[in-house]
C-alpha cells in the first residue's frame, strides 16, 4: 500500500485532514502528504472507518488545496531510527535532523508509542542523587528513575533551574555519568539557545540528544514529540545502560497542543476545554520513566509544566501532579524577593525520598531532619500571618523565633547560588545550623541520637 | 469455545471500535483482529456493535476478522489467586513477565490462575456419594498459603446431588474433583476453580449488620472515623495529600482476613512499592507474612483506559469469592476517580449525552453499584464474611464538589478527607477532623468499650471537641491576635497542638509507631486528654501557660508514639504514670502558694 498516493482529500481543518474512498488503512499508520507545492507534511490516522481516515498533520493543515494533495499510507506507525549516534544530534519533533546534518540510517526503527512496562517487571527506584540544590536534595529528594517536574510559571527561573539540575545531578561522590535527552515544545529561540549553550559551556553536548521544536513550529508536532524523545531515552537506558535524566519543556505548550487537536475533533471537554483522556494522555508519557529490572540503565524525568496564571489547580499542573512522583513548585513571591532558586518548599513533594535517603543512602538523621525542617517552616508560616494582622512587634518571642528562622531558611538555606552545588552533608549540616537555634525540646521530629550528635545549643546559626 | 462466531471492523477510534457481527451480545467478549486483542460489546445496532478493546488498537484496519466468543467478561476463582499480581481484565502479570519480558505484549492469550501447579486438596468431612449439595457449599479446601486455607466451593449456579468426591491428595486446577447431578439429570463436573462473569454480583444468603470495626492500627481511622468490616469507605484528596498511603497503611496492617489491592489509573511504582515491601513484613495479628493473604490488581495509569473500567468490577468479584469462602475482606480501590474517567471516555466517544464536567448522567448510578457490592452477608453456605470497600477519589483540583467525590460520599459511610494544608505542613495522615466523618462510631464504640476502654467514647467526644474549640480560638487569634485570649483558652490551644502531634500525626515511615494497635492508640489519647484536663486545672491555679507548655515532659510525650511500639504498652503506661506525677508535683506547688497568697 505505501506505493499508492492517493488525490482523495475531503476536508481539512485545525490540524486535521480527512481522506475518503480509501481502504483498509490501519489505525495509527503513518502518513506522507505532499501538498500542491510539492512540499512534505508528515501526518498519522487517529479515525480509520471502511471508506473514510481522519489525520493528524503534524505540520499543519494550513494553505492545504485539497484538489492537489497527495497522500500516501506507509503501513507503519510512528517511529524514531534509533542508534548510539543519536547522541550528539538534535531532532524536530517526528525525529527529523535538523542539526543540517545527514539522517540516522543505520540504526533500528522503533515505535513512538511503546507499550506499557509491566508493573511486574519494575525495580522500585531508590538510588539517591545528588542535585546539588538544598531544597531537592534535603527535603524533596530526586531517585534514579524517578518523574519528578518543576512547576514554574511565566517568568521564573525554572529552566535555569532545570540546567544547573543538569549540570550538577550525580550519584555522591560520583562523577556525572548522565546521558541527558532534551525535549523543547513550543519553546523561545532565547530558551532554545540558552540550554545549548548550557550544555556546551559544561562540556556535555555529546552526551545530549536534542528534540526541538519552537514556538513558532506547528504545534501538532508537539504531540508526537514527547513519544519521539522518550523513545529515544529508553533505548539510551535499557539498550545502552545508560543513566538517562530527560528534561522536558514545557508541558503546557504539549497540553495546548493536544486541546487544539481535540476540540478540532469535537471530543467532549471535560475540564477548561481540555479532553478528558488528558490525564491518561499524560501518563503514557510520564510513566515511561523508571527502572526495570536486570536492566542497568534508568529513565528519569524532570519536566517543567508551567500553571496559566500561576495556578496550581489548573487541569495541566494538577493532572501532572496527579502522575508524576512528585514536583517542586517556583514561587513568584520569592523569586521578588530575589531568591534564587525560589522553591516553595510547602507544596513541593518528593514521593520516592523515603526510600532513597537515611543510614545507607545519605545520613541517618536525613528524612527526620527533612521532617523536622517542614514542621518549622509551617509554623513560621503561622507565625509571618499573624505578623501580617497584628504587626511583627506584637509577636510573642516563641513566633519571633519561628519569623527569624524562616527569614534565614528562605535566604541561605533555599537561596543558593546558580553555580553553587552543594553535597548532600553541606546540605544537611547547613540545617543543622538552622535548626541549633531552637531549643533542644523545640524538636520533637528528630530523635534524642540526632540531636545528641548536631544540635549545637548556644551557638549561632549562619 | 461453541458459541464462537465470526464477524469483522468497520472503524476504529481510539479504544473504541464500530464492528460488524450479527448475533452479538451486550458484554460479550471479543477477539479482534490479526492481532487478537480482546474487547466487549457494550453496545448494539442491528447487525453491528460497539466494542471496547483492553489493549491498543494501533496497527489495527477496516476489514479484519472479530471473533464473537460467546461470553462475557469472566474471572477464574481458584487456588493460585494469593500473592498474585493481575492485570484488569485478570491476566497474571508475573507469568506475562516471565513469559514476553519488560512490557506487556498485545493479543496475548494466557490463564489466569497457573494449570501446571499441584494443590493440596482435602475433602470436606461428612460429604459421600448421594449428599444432597448447592450453590455455596464447601466441597473442601486446600491451604494456599501458611495462612489461607482456600475452601473449594460448589459455583453459585450449581445443585443437586453427589456422584462423587476424590480423596485427599494433590490435584491440578483443572482436575475434575467432583461430579454433581441436577435435577434434569445433567451432570456437572467440578474443578478447583471456577469461573463467574465480574459484573454480575455473586449470590448471597442474606445482608447482615457490621458488628466490629476493621482495625487498621491509624489513630485517626479508627479511633476518630471508624469504618465497620463490611462498610463503605472514601479517602478523597489532592495529589499528594496521602490516599496512596492511608490504603497502603489499610493494606498492611489491618485486621482484614484477605486483601484485594487494586491500583486503577495509578502509578506502576506503587504496586512495586507493594510487591518489594510486603514479604518483608508481618502481619501483626497473625504474625505470618503480610504478601500471604495480598493479591493486586493493576491497571496502570498508561495501561488501555478501558481495562481501567474492568479492574474494579475484577477485583470486587475476586473479593466477593474469598467473602463467599467465610473471609473478612478488604479492598482498596485507588483510585475510583480513574475508574469512572475510563467511564467517560468510552461514553464520550459513544456520543452519550454529558451531564456534569464531560460525565454521563449514569455516573451515580455506576458507582453506586459499584460500592452496594461491599457489605458483611451470610454465605449461601450460612457462614459470614464480608468484603470492606474502600475507595481513593481524586478530584480535580481537589475540588470536593466535583461529580465523584460528590456522587461518592452519598454512597459511602466513612469519609476520610484528606487537605493539602495538612499535607503540606507534612500532618500525616493528613485526615481534616473537621471534613471527615463516619456513621459506624455507635457500633465502632461498642466494640471499644468492650475490648478495649469504657472511657473510649468519652475520650474522643473530648478530644474532637478540644480541636473544633482549637479552630474557633484560632480565627479570634487571626483577627485580633493571641493577646485577645484567656490563659484558660491559650491552654485550650496547647493542649489541641498536643493531640494533633501527639495522637493524629501518625508517620507511615515510623517503625515504631506505623502500626499502632488499638491498647496504644487509647492510651496516649488518655495521656493526652489527661494532661490538658491537668494542666487546665493548673492554670486556674495561676500556672503561667508558656511554663507548662514548654516543661520538658511535653517534648516527651510528643515523642511518645515513636519512643514504644504497640508491644510496649506497659513501657508506655509506665511512662504515663511519671507524666501524672510530675504534673501532680506541679499541682501542689501550686495549690499550697496559692494558699499562701491567700
Ligand atoms: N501517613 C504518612 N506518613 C508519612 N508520609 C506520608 C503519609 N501519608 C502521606 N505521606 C507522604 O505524602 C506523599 C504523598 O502521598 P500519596 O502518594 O499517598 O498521595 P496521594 O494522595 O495518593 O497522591 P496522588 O493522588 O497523586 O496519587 C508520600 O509519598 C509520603 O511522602
Ligand atoms: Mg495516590
Amino acid at each position: 500500500m505505501s506505493n499508492v498516493e492517493y488525490r482523495r482529500a475531503y476536508a481539512a481543518q485545525g490540524g486535521l485532514l480527512i481522506v475518503k474512498g480509501v481502504e483498509k488503512v490501519a489505525f495509527g499508520d503513518r502518513v506522507r502528504i505532499r501538498d500542491h507545492r510539492g512540499r512534505k507534511r508528515n501526518g498519522q490516522v487517529i479515525l480509520a472507518a471502511e471508506q473514510e481516515v481522519l489525520i493528524q498533520v503534524f505540520e499543519g493543515t494550513d494553505d492545504l488545496d485539497l484538489d492537489n494533495t497527495w497522500v500516501r499510507f506507509l503501513d507503519q506507525p510512528l517511529s524514531l531510527t534509533v542508534s548510539p549516534g543519536l547522541l550528539g544530534r538534535v531532532f524536530n519533533g517526528i525525529g527529523e535532523a535538523r542539526d543540517g546534518r545527514p539522517p540516522i540510517v543505520d540504526g533500528e526503527a522503533r515505535g513512538i508509542s511503546g507499550s506499557a512496562i509491566n508493573p511486574a517487571a519494575r525495580n522500585y527506584p531508590r538510588e539517591f542523587i545528588q542535585t546539588g540544590i538544598s531544597t531537592i536534595d534535603g527535603l524533596n529528594s530526586l531517585v534514579r528513575g524517578q518523574k519528578l517536574p518543576i512547576f514554574s510559571a511565566s517568568g521564573l527561573p525554572h529552566n535555569r533551574l532545570a540546567a544547573q539540575i543538569v549540570r550538577q545531578a550525580r550519584l555522591p561522590g560520583e562523577a556525572s555519568n548522565f546521558a541527558i535527552v532534551f525535549a523543547a515544545m513550543g519553546v523561545s529561540y532565547t530558551d532554545a539557545r540558552f540550554f545549548r549553550e548550557s550544555f556546551s559551556d559544561s562540556g556535555v553536548l555529546g552526551n545530549v540528544v536534542m528534540f526541538i521544536n519552537h514556538a513558532d513550529d506547528p504545534p501538532v508536532e508537539r504531540l508526537a514529540l514527547p513519544r519521539v524523545a522518550l523513545t529515544a531515552a529508553e533505548y539510551l537506558a535499557f539498550d545502552l545502560d545508560r543513566h538517562v535524566l530527560v528534561v522536558m519543556t514545557d508541558m503546557t505548550h504539549y497540553a495546548e497542543a493536544l486541546r487544539e487537536v481535540a476540540t478540532a475533533k469535537g471530543d467532549v471537554p471535560a475540564r477548561k476545554g481540555y479532553p478528558g483522556y488528558l490525564y491518561s494522555d499524560l501518563a503514557e508519557i510520564y510513566e515511561r520513566s523508571g527502572r526495570i529490572r536486570n536492566r542497568h540503565g534508568s529513565v528519569t524525568m524532570v519536566p517543567v509544566v508551567s500553571m496559566p496564571s500561576d495556578d496550581i489547580t489548573h487541569p495541566i499542573p494538577d493532572l501532572t501532579g496527579y502522575i508524576t512522583e512528585g514536583q517542586i513548585v517556583l514561587s513568584r513571591e520569592l523569586n521578588n524577593q530575589g531568591v534564587y532558586p525560589p522553591v516553595d518548599i510547602a507544596p513541593s513533594l518528593s514521593r520516592l525520598m523515603k526510600d532513597g535517603i537515611g543510614k545507607d543512602d545519605t545520613r541517618d538523621d536525613h528524612p527526620r531532619v527533612a521532617n523536622q525542617l517542614y514542621a518549622l517552616y509551617a509554623k513560621a508560616q503561622e507565625s509571618r500571618n499573624l505578623a501580617s494582622i497584628i504587626g511583627a512587634e506584637e509577636l510573642s518571642a516563641r513566633d519571633q523565633r519561628y519569623l527569624e528562622f524562616a527569614k534565614d531558611f528562605d535566604a541561605h538555606f533555599v537561596g543558593q547560588g546558580e553555580d553553587e552545588n552543594r553535597s548532600i552533608i553541606e546540605t544537611l549540616n547547613l540545617a543543622w545550623q538552622l535548626l541549633s537555634r531552637f531549643p533542644r525540646e523545640a524538636l520533637t521530629r528528630v530523635s534524642e541520637l540526632d540531636l545528641a550528635h548536631y544540635h549545637r545549643s548556644g551557638e549561632k546559626a549562619a | 469455545m461453541s458459541d464462537a462466531r465470526g464477524g469483522h471492523i468497520r472503524e476504529i477510534n481510539g479504544p473504541i471500535l464500530r464492528i460488524h457481527l450479527p448475533g452479538g451480545r451486550n458484554g460479550e467478549q471479543v477477539r479482534i483482529g490479526g492481532l487478537d486483542i480482546v474487547g466487549e460489546i457494550i453496545a448494539l445496532e442491528g447487525d453491528d456493535a460497539v466494542v471496547q478493546a483492553y489493549e491498543s488498537t494501533e496497527g489495527l484496519r477496516p476489514g479484519e476478522v472479530i471473533e464473537g466468543l460467546g461470553h462475557p467478561l469472566t474471572v477464574e476463582l481458584g487456588p493460585g489467586l494469593l500473592q498474585g499480581i493481575f492485570d484488569g481484565v485478570q491476566r497474571p502479570l508475573d507469568e506475562i513477565a516471565k513469559q514476553t519480558g519488560d512490557n506487556i505484549p498485545r493479543g496475548l492469550r494466557i490463564d489466569s490462575l497457573d494449570r501446571s501447579r499441584e494443590w493440596p486438596f482435602v475433602p470436606r468431612d461428612g460429604l459421600e456419594p448421594g449428599s444432597r449439595i448447592g450453590p455455596g457449599a464447601r466441597l473442601g479446601s486446600v491451604q494456599e498459603t501458611e495462612t489461607i486455607e482456600h475452601h473449594i466451593l460448589v459455583p453459585p449456579t450449581v445443585r443437586g446431588d453427589l456422584i462423587d468426591l476424590v480423596p485427599a491428595g494433590r490435584y491440578r486446577l483443572d482436575k475434575t474433583i467432583a461430579q454433581v447431578r441436577n435435577a434434569k439429570g445433567d451432570v456437572h463436573k467440578l474443578k478447583l476453580f471456577h469461573r463467574w462473569p465480574v459484573r454480575v454480583p455473586r449470590p448471597y444468603g442474606q445482608r447482615d449488620h457490621g458488628v466490629e470495626p476493621l482495625i487498621t492500627g491509624q489513630r485517626i481511622l479508627d479511633t476518630f472515623f471508624p469504618l465497620l468490616k463490611g462498610g463503605k469507605g472514601a479517602v478523597p484528596g489532592p495529589f499528594g495529600a496521602g490516599k496512596t498511603m492511608v490504603q497502603q497503611q489499610v493494606a498492611r496492617w489491618s485486621n482484614a482476613d484477605i486483601v484485594i489491592y487494586v491500583g486503577c489509573g495509578e502509578r506502576g511504582n506503587e504496586l512495586v512499592d507493594v510487591l518489594e515491601s510486603f514479604p518483608k513484613l508481618k502481619d501483626p495479628h497473625s504474625g505470618r507474612g503480610m504478601m500471604e493473604r495480598t493479591l493486586l490488581v493493576a491497571n496502570t495509569s498508561n495501561m488501555p483506559v478501558v481495562a481501567r473500567e474492568a479492574s474494579i468490577y475484577v477485583g470486587m468479584t475476586m473479593a466477593e469469592y474469598f467473602r463467599d469462602q467465610g473471609y473478612d475482606v478488604v479492598m482498596l480501590a485507588d483510585s475510583t476517580s480513574r475508574w469512572a474517567e475510563a467511564l467517560r471516555e468510552v461514553a464520550g466517544r459513544l456520543g452519550h449525552m454529558p451531564v456534569e464536567e464531560g460525565y454521563p448522567a449514569y455516573l451515580g448510578s455506576r458507582l453506586a453499584a459499584v460500592y452496594e457490592r461491599a457489605g458483611r452477608v451470610e454465605t449461601l453456605d450460612g457462614a459470614r464474611g464480608s468484603v470492606t470497600l474502600i475507595g481513593a477519589v481524586s478530584p480535580p483540583g481537589g475540588d470536593f464538589s466535583e461529580p465523584v467525590t460528590s456522587h461518592t460520599k452519598e454512597i459511602i459511610g466513612t469519609f476520610w478527607a484528606l487537605s493539602k494544608e495538612l499535607a503540606d505542613a507534612r500532618h500525616y495522615p493528613s485526615v481534616d477532623w473537621v471534613d471527615s466523618f463516619s456513621q459506624d462510631v455507635p457500633v465502632a464504640a461498642g466494640w471499644w468499650a468492650q475490648q478495649i476502654s469504657g472511657a473510649w467514647s468519652k475520650r474522643r467526644t473530648e478530644a474532637l471537641s478540644l480541636l473544633a474549640r482549637d479552630a474557633e480560638l484560632s480565627r479570634i487569634v487571626n483577627l485580633v491576635g493571641p493577646e485577645a485570649l484567656s490563659p484558660a483558652q491559650r491552654w485550650e490551644l496547647e493542649g489541641a497542638a498536643l493531640i494533633k502531634e501527639a495522637v493524629l500525626q501518625q508517620s507511615a515511615l515510623d517503625d515504631a509507631d506505623s502500626y499502632c494497635s488499638p491498647n496504644k492508640q487509647f492510651e496516649l489519647l488518655e495521656l493526652v486528654m489527661q494532661v490538658f484536663d491537668r494542666g487546665k486545672e493548673l492554670i486556674a491555679l495561676g500556672a503561667p501557660v508558656q511554663e507548662l507548655a514548654e516543661h520538658p515532659v511535653m517534648a516527651r510525650i510528643r515523642r511518645a508514639k515513636s519512643t514504644w511500639r504497640s508491644d510496649e504498652i506497659d513501657q508506655l503506661a509506665e511512662f504515663a504514670g511519671e507524666v501524672y506525677e510530675a504534673l501532680a508535683g506541679l499541682q501542689s506547688e501550686y495549690a499550697s502558694s496559692q494558699e499562701t497568697a491567700s
